[in-house]
């Protein structure tokens, strides 16, 4: 590997921008391709897929051999409000490989005692977030049901294009949040992007079964082909 | 899953700009039971020192005296290690599964 593109690697992988590495195993020949790059590369569909599996392959391309190594950053996941769903989703989602941060103002909620190994915020959302650097590899999910909380969170994911935003919350209660958020210049395609009800249909009651429908709604939207594509394949 | 190999191409950016001679082995292939999936690494210094795994310990040794004749020579290569191979019972990848790592050096 050139040092250049060595160098090239590791500056985007500490600004947590994914990028494959193409090699031809053959004769050692190599690129960096950046994932904003994709759409323009010869090897798009297989790029893409790659990445979206965050799994290095192997494919054959004009009877070349290439090697695809995929650095890809490691996912977040914001959970705002510290409530007893939240006691559930933190661990699942540590288990799954996520950085996962809980924020809530609200001291009683947000007490180590309740969340004994999770890193935890007890600020409103303006205070809180900036700092976590919330990006487009990070799940957020609100879930306080206080709109004074969600809201101006929610209005922060948008602005950072988390590649999943779920809401917890019913239809009605979603329509009222989406007026609100409407009222405060939200734009309509960011409000369709928020899942709500939050999680998979797989009929949650408890706490803990409400968690694993959201972790598999989030697992689902970073490993599923984006719908438009399934349709047009 | 998603996070691996954090600091370790830190390390070989490092270690080059420092002067030494650095190679990275990446397995890019694996059959069977192998400890390490596709995209793990392991970087490899001149004077030998190495972090990273390509299959959690038990093939690194002949990793790195391949690596250091890259680092020598600057030729790439392929290296194939699996229960077929007698070398492989030699360096003990017992676990049943046959991994290839290509070797290349840095700069």
């Amino acid at each position: 590997m050139k040092l250049e593109t060595l160098k090239e690697l590791n500056a985007e992988r500490a600004a947590r921008r994914p990028v494959i590495v193409v090699t031809d195993t053959a004769n050692g020949e190599q690129r960096l391709v950046k994932a904003k790059d994709f759409a323009a590369d010869p090897l798009h569909a297989e790029l893409a897929k790659a990445l979206r599996m965050g799994k290095s392959t192997n494919v054959e391309v004009g009877g070349k051999k290439l090697f695809l190594n995929v650095y890809a950053p490691t996912a977040k996941l914001v959970i705002i409000g510290a409530v007893h769903i939240s006691q559930a989703l933190a661990p699942l989602a540590r288990s799954l490989d996520y950085d996962v941060t809980v924020v809530d103002p609200r001291t009683a909620f947000a007490s180590p005692e309740r969340f004994p190994d999770v890193p935890l915020i007890a600020e409103w959302p303006d205070v809180a977030l900036p700092p976590l650097n919330v990006d487009h590899y990070t799940a957020f999910v609100a879930v306080t049901h206080d709109p004074k909380i969600d809201d101006p969170a929610l209005l922060h994911a948008f602005e950072r294009d988390c590649f999943y935003i779920g809401a917890l919350g019913s239809r009605k209660t979603h329509a009222k949040r989406a007026e609100r958020l409407r009222a405060q210049g939200a734009k309509e395609s960011d409000i369709a992007r928020i899942h709500a009800p939050i999680g998979l249909d797989i009929g949650a009651v408890s706490p803990s079964e409400i968690a694993v429908a959201i972790m598999g709604e989030i697992t689902a939207t970073l490993r599923l082909p984006p719908k438009e594509k399934e349709v047009a394949a | 899953m998603l996070n691996r190999d954090e600091d370790i191409l830190k390390a070989a950016e490092d270690w080059q700009k420092a002067g030494h001679g650095v190679a990275l082995a990446t397995v890019v292939e694996t059959w069977g039971s192998a400890p390490r999936p596709a995209g793990s690494s392991l970087v490899i210094n001149d004077e030998g020192t190495f972090l990273g795994s390509v299959s959690g310990g038990c093939v690194e040794g002949a990793v790195v005296t391949e690596a250091l004749d890259v680092i020598s020579s600057g030729q790439p290569r392929m290296l194939e290690f699996g229960v077929a191979d007698e070398t492989a019972w030699n360096v003990g990848l017992s676990c049943g599964g046959t991994i290839r790592v290509f070797v290349e050096k840095v700069g």
